[in-house]
C-alpha cells in the first residue's frame, strides 16, 4: 500500500513531462448519473457532495479501497461523489483538492500520498469552511484543526496481531524467525515491525535477520533466497505484505522446502492471491489491513456535516485469518 | 574481448579494461565467502544445481538482458530509458493474455502470450528508434516518453491489479531448470552470446561505434547510420521483453507498478561500470556481462552479509563509486604510469592494443 514512496523520486523526474497525459487512467470519475452538478445541489437538498482524491490504483488493496468507496458514497445513500486518481503524485492530490474548494464541496476526503507539504492547501479549506477527512493515510501536521478525523488501520496493532499469534502457536519451540521488511522507511512497515517486535518479545520465538522486499514479490523471493542460504534453519517468516510473503513461498518451494509447513509464514494485508495461499496451506496466517473504508467514511461525512463531534482517530476494524478462517471467507472475499 | 591480449606482462593485465570490474566481482565474493563459507558453493537439489551463486545467475538474467541492449544503443551515442516500462508492459501483456486464454497451462497458450509480448516489446523498441533516428528527437527526451507513459499502459492492461496465474510452461522461463541450469539463465546467457557474436564477428560493431562516435562522418562514409541507431532501440525493446517475461515468469506475477522499476538505472550503471563510455563510440559486450554480475551480486551481499536497510543504499553507492572511479580514465592513467614507474618496464609494443576506454578510436577488439 505504500509503493509509491519508492517512486517519489521517478515521479518527480518526469512530472513536468506532459506525457503523463497519456497515462490514459482517467482523471475524473462522475458516478453513475452524477452529472455535473457543482454545490448548488447541496444546499437544497440532503445530498452531501464529497469530493474525494485517491492515491491512485498501485495495489489490489488500492483497487478494493476505491471500490469501497464508490460503492458507498452512491445517490441512494445521500452522497454525491466527486472523485480522482492522484497518479501517485502530490500535485495532482493538491489540485484536484483545490479544485474541490473551488467547487464548495460539502466535505473534502483524501488519501494522502505522502506525509508532508500539506499545511498550505489544508488552511485553503479550512478558510473556505470545508472539512477535511483523511482516509488510510495520516498527515505529519503541528496542526491537527487543519482535518476533522483520520479514519485507517493502526499499523502497529497489526504488526502485534501477527506476532501474539506466532507466540500464542509456537512459543517454547525455539522458533527461529526472519523478517521481510516494507519500504524502508514507510508508515507500514516502521510500525508493523515495531509491533511485531513487541508482541514477541519474551516469548523464545528469535528474530534472526530482517531485510527490505520493498513491499514487491520479485524482492521478497530474492531477499528470502538469500536468507534461505544463509541460513538453514529458518522457521518462520514474517512479511510485512502479502505480496513479499507470496515471493517468500516461491523461493521457499525452489529450496525444496514445504511453505506454511517447513517453514511458516505469516503476512499483512489479505489480499485475494495472500487469501488463496492461505487457504491452499501455503500461509499460515494473515492479518487483514481492511481497505473497505468506504462505510466508515460516509457516516463521519454524515456527521461532520451535520455538525456533530467525531473522533480525530477512528481505527477501522482489521480482521485477521488462519487457514481455516480463510477457507470459510474467500468465496464472499470482496478483493 | 578479454583474450586480445595474452603478452603484456602484468602492466598489460592491469591495463586491461574488465581488469577492475573483475577485481571488484572477486571481491565481493571473497567478502561474502568470509562472511559464509558456503556461499559459492553449490549443490543438487531435486536434480537442478542449488546455491547462491545460481541465485545469482538466475537473478541477473533480465538485467543482463537489458543492460545487453542498453549497451548497443549507448555506443550509438543513445540511451534509452524505457526499458522498465516495456519490461512491465511485456509481463502485463503476457499474464493477463494467460490468465484470460481458457487453457492456462496449454504450451500453445504460453508461446502465443510469449510472441504477443516480444512483438510488442520490439514495436515499441521501433516506436524509440523511430523518434531518435528519423524525427532526431535526443534519446533521453525520446525514451522519456515511453518511460512515463508505458507503466500507465501495463496498469491499463492489467486494470490495476497484480495479475497472477498458474500456468507450468510459463513458469519454466522464469524459475524453472534444464539440465540442472536456470532456464532464465540459459536463455539470457545464450542471446548475450548471440549478439556478442553477431556484433564482433561481423562488421556490426563496428558500424555501431563509428556511427556512436561520429553519425555525420559514418554516413558520409557510406554507413546507414539511421538503419543502424533504428536497430539498436529496436533490440533494446525486444530485449527488455524478454526481460520483463523472466522476471513475470520467476513470480508468476505482474505487477505494472513495480515490476522492472528503476531496471534502467542498474541497465546503464551495468554498463559505465564494464568500461563503456556514455559518450558512444567504443563498447565492452564482455565490461558489461561483468557488470550485470557485480550488481546481481552486490544484491545477494546485502542479504548475505546481513546490511540493514537502512545503509543499503549507502554500502551499494560505495561500491559502484570505487569500481567507477578506479574505471575512470584518469585514474587508470595514474595507476598504469606507476606500474611502469616501478621498473616494470612493460613495454609498449605496436600489437599492445590501447585498452583506454576513453579512446576514441574504433577497436573491434
Amino acid at each position: 500500500m505504500s509503493k509509491n514512496f519508492r517512486r517519489a523520486g521517478a515521479a518527480l523526474f518526469v512530472t513536468a513531462l506532459t506525457a503523463a497525459s497519456l497515462v490514459a487512467c482517467s482523471s475524473e470519475q462522475a458516478p453513475q448519473g452524477a452529472g455535473d452538478g457543482g454545490g448548488e445541489s447541496a444546499a437544497a437538498s440532503d445530498t452531501i457532495v464529497l469530493g474525494f482524491s485517491q492515491v491512485g490504483a498501485e495495489s489490489g488493496w488500492r483497487a478494493a479501497n476505491t471500490k469501497s468507496i464508490q460503492d458507498t458514497l452512491t445517490k441512494e445513500n445521500g452522497f454525491d461523489l466527486k472523485f480522482s486518481d492522484a497518479q501517485q503524485k502530490q500535485e495532482n492530490q493538491i489540485q484536484a483538492i483545490r479544485s474541490y474548494i473551488q467547487q464548495q464541496v460539502d466535505v473534502i476526503a483524501f488519501s494522502p500520498v505522502v506525509e508532508t507539504g500539506w499545511d498550505a492547501v489544508l488552511e485553503e479549506a479550512k478558510a473556505a469552511d470545508i472539512p477535511v477527512i483523511l482516509t488510510d493515510r495520516a498527515v505529519d501536521s503541528e496542526d491537527d484543526t487543519l482535518y476533522e478525523s483520520f479514519i485507517g488501520s493502526d499499523f502497529v496493532e497489526e504488526g502485534k496481531r501477527a506476532g501474539e499469534w506466532a507466540v500464542e502457536q509456537y512459543d517454547g519451540e525455539g522458533y527461529k524467525a526472519v523478517e521481510l521488511q516494507g519500504t524502508t522507511g514507510a508508515a507500514p512497515m516502521i510500525d508493523r515491525q515495531q509491533g511485531f517486535a513487541d508482541a514477541i518479545a519474551g516469548s523464545d520465538i528469535e528474530m534472526i535477520d530482517s531485510q527490505t522486499g520493498n513491499f514487491t514479490r520479485t524482492e521478497g523471493k530474492q531477499v528470502m533466497e538469500g536468507f534461505l542460504q544463509k541460513y538453514d534453519d529458518i522457521d518462520l517468516v514474517f512479511a510485512h505484505n502479502d505480496d513479499m510473503g507470496l515471493g517468500a513461498i516461491e523461493a521457499i518451494e525452489a529450496a525444496g522446502k514445504v511453505p506454511g509447513k517447513d517453514i511458516k509464514i505469516i503476512t499483512v494485508d489479505g489480499v485475494k492471491d495472500g487469501m488463496q495461499a492461505l487457504a491452499d496451506g501455503k500461509i499460515n496466517y494473515i492479518v487483514e489491513c481492511n481497505p473497505l473504508l468506504g462505510p466508515d467514511l460516509a457516516e463521519i461525512a454524515k456527521k461532520v456535516v451535520a455538525g456533530e463531534e467525531v473522533e480525530k482517530r477512528i481505527v477501522t476494524q482489521d480482521e485477521a485469518f488462519d487457514q481455516e478462517a480463510a477457507k470459510a471467507a474467500l468465496p464472499d472475499r470482496q478483493y | 574481448m578479454p583474450t586480445s591480449q595474452a603478452a603484456g606482462g602484468f602492466g598489460a593485465v592491469v591495463r586491461h579494461h574488465l581488469f577492475w570490474p573483475v577485481v571488484a566481482l572477486v571481491a565481493l565474493l571473497a567478502v561474502n565467502t568470509a562472511v559464509r563459507p558456503g556461499f559459492l558453493s553449490v549443490s543438487i537439489l531435486d536434480d537442478h544445481l542449488f546455491g547462491s551463486p545460481i541465485d545469482i545467475l538466475r537473478n541477473c538474467a533480465p538485467l543482463m538482458l537489458v543492460a545487453l541492449g542498453m549497451s548497443l544503443v549507448i555506443a550509438t551515442r543513445g540511451i534509452d530509458l524505457s526499458v522498465g516500462a516495456v519490461v512491465a508492459i511485456s509481463g502485463a501483456v503476457a499474464l493477463t493474455f494467460i490468465a484470460g486464454a481458457p487453457d492456462p497451462a496449454s504450451t500453445t497458450t504460453v508461446l502465443l502470450a510469449i510472441g504477443m509480448a516480444l512483438a510488442l516489446g520490439l514495436v515499441l523498441g521501433v516506436w524509440n528508434g523511430f523518434l531518435v533516428s528519423v524525427l532526431g528527437i535526443q534519446p533521453i527526451i525520446a525514451t522519456l516518453i515511453l518511460m512515463t507513459a508505458g507503466r500507465g499502459v501495463a496498469m491499463l492492461i492489467t486494470e490495476g491489479q497484480i495479475t497472477t496465474v498458474t500456468s507450468a510452461p510459463f513458469k519454466m522461463l522464469g524459475a524453472g531448470y534444464w539440465l540442472g541450469l536456470p532456464v532464465a539463465t540459459l536463455v539470457a546467457f545464450g542471446v548475450f552470446a548471440l549478439v556478442a557474436l553477431l556484433v564482433r564477428r561481423t562488421a556490426l560493431g563496428m558500424l555501431v561505434e563509428s556511427v556512436g562516435i561520429n553519425p555525420a562522418a559514418s554516413r558520409l562514409a557510406g554507413v546507414r547510420a539511421r538503419t543502424i541507431v533504428w536497430t539498436v532501440f529496436a533490440l533494446s525493446g525486444l530485449f527488455s521483453a524478454l526481460a520483463g517475461l523472466i522476471l513475470s515468469s520467476n513470480v508468476m506475477a505482474a505487477d505494472a507498478n513495480n515490476a522492472g522499476l528503476f531496471i534502467e538505472l542498474d541497465a546503464i550503471l551495468a554498463v559505465v561500470i564494464g568500461g563503456t563510455s556514455l559518450a558512444g563510440g567504443k563498447f565492452s559486450l564482455s565490461g558489461t556481462f561483468v557488470g550485470v554480475l557485480i550488481i546481481a551480486t552486490l544484491s545477494l551481499t546485502v542479504t548475505n552479509v546481513g546490511i540493514s536497510p537502512l545503509v543499503t543504499p549507502l554500502f551499494k553507492a560505495l561500491v559502484v563509486a570505487a569500481v567507477t572511479l578506479l574505471q575512470s580514465p584518469a585514474m587508470r592513467r595514474k595507476l598504469s604510469e606507476r606500474t611502469r614507474r616501478r621498473g616494470r618496464t612493460a613495454p609498449v609494443t605496436p600489437s599492445d592494443k590501447p585498452a583506454d576506454v576513453a579512446t576514441d578510436k574504433v577497436v573491434a577488439s
